[in-house]
């Protein structure tokens, strides 16, 4: 296309060969791995020893350390999902079909992480577990989005068809991802406003940010990690009929 | 680009589009519902439903909490920093109940311009930092309560 570079577009164009992406894939997960042991290693001691207690909370709003990268994660692999899905649509690519089916579970689980972690600070800082507040309501509805990609999927026999219609389902949904963003700002909530994702500084202090954010990138590798095996997985099972499969089968014995 | 997948872009790019105008004109007009709560002056300026059950947030105005007897009743003022609401609570307050604190509260106007609250909630604001950090910033804090 325009404005990429050469490389770059070679890069995607080579990653949606089947074979090669199984190949590059598969040697790439223990690196990924690795990294993400020592990332999380790294940001739950830094949040859970090395950071001080808050000063009105004490020790329990070590909980964000789970529960932002969660709520992240959960916007991002939806945006993740959609903008994979357009690349299925147009281009009819069957890999972007995948990775976007692939990962509709690990996003479905950030967002129950979520909303379980919060509900349980809720309880003793709030003074109760759930309210129906714009952010806790379209959080939740981004849950039920996640879970109707997947039911959608699995209903439909025809796996391209089947990524067509997840694909519209998971556009439509887009619209909710800026309205969870921005429910704090635009209404009145009990969920309060943004600490980190805002234009002004963060509002909290940089030992507990750095913790913070380690866990922010840890769990991105998560993402790829869970989406990675599960898009491997679901290669196979489109493609158990074809050439190169076959081919590996047999020199792997 | 292939004639084909610039029109199935643009076919996504218009649905993109309608779904996003329908999402904000409902969101527009659905506006007052998704408020979760009113402000003091909304209720002071009579905005708010007189008899109904609603909601009201502010700060718990420094130095009003009073909790008259040796019942669960506590007293204290809502503030938005315009306006103030008297407001009655029997019950368990949240950890983060405290004045100067955000709060939410649940209940009734009476007919003497109380709030009498069935219900408490702690609203915790977006800030995090060690307690020795909070202990330089009070004073300053506590000007802009004033």
């Amino acid at each position: 296309m325009f404005l990429v570079p050469d490389s770059v577009g070679r890069f995607f164009h080579r990653m949606a060969s089947p074979p090669h992406f199984y190949a590059f894939s598969g040697r790439l997960m223990p690196w990924l791995g690795v990294i993400f042991l020592l990332l999380v290693g790294a940001g739950l001691y830094g949040g859970l020893v090395l950071a001080p207690p808050d000063y009105q909370q004490g020790d329990s709003y070590r909980i964000i350390y789970i529960h932002v990268p969660s709520a992240w994660m959960s916007l991002f692999i939806y945006v993740m999902m959609a903008a994979a899905g357009v690349i299925g649509l147009v281009w009819r690519i069957k890999l972007a079909e995948i990775v976007a089916i692939s990962s509709a579970p690990v996003g479905a689980a950030f967002t129950f992480i979520a909303l379980v972690t919060g509900s349980l600070w809720g309880k003793p800082m709030w003074g109760t577990w759930w309210v129906w507040d714009a952010r806790l309501t379209s959080e939740l509805i981004l849950l039920f989005l996640y879970l109707g990609v997947m039911a959608l999927y699995s209903a439909i026999d025809d796996k391209r068809v089947a990524s067509k219609a997840v694909a519209i389902l998971a556009l439509v949904g887009v619209v909710n991802i800026p309205v969870i963003h921005y429910s704090v700002e635009w209404w009145n909530t009990l969920h309060q406003g943004p600490t980190v994702t805002k234009m002004d500084k963060p509002s909290i202090h940089i030992s507990m940010l750095v913790p913070l954010l380690t866990m922010a990138v840890a769990f991105k590798f998560y993402y790829l990690i869970a989406m990675l095996q599960r898009a491997r997985t679901e290669l196979l099972q489109r493609e158990r009929n074809s050439q190169w499969l076959k081919k590996l089968l047999e020199s792997e014995g | 680009m292939r004639p084909i997948k610039k029109q199935r872009l643009l076919l996504i790019a218009l649905m993109l589009a309608g779904i996003g105008g329908a999402a904000a004109f409902a969101l527009k007009s659905f506006n007052e519902n998704l408020m979760y709560f009113f402000s003091t002056t909304d209720v002071v300026s009579g905005k708010a439903p007189g008899d109904a059950l609603i909601r009201i947030g502010g700060m718990v105005v420094n130095g009003s909490v009073e909790r008259p007897g040796d019942s669960l009743l506590v007293r204290f003022k809502l503030t938005d920093f315009n306006r103030d609401v008297p407001v009655e609570y029997t019950g368990i307050l949240p950890d983060l109940f405290r004045e100067g604190q955000g709060i939410i509260a649940k209940g009734r106007l009476n007919g003497q311009g109380t709030f009498i609250a069935e219900e408490v909630l702690a609203k915790h604001d977006e800030n995090y930092m060690p307690p020795e950090v909070a202990a330089t910033l009070k004073p300053d804090t506590q000007n802009n309560a004033q």
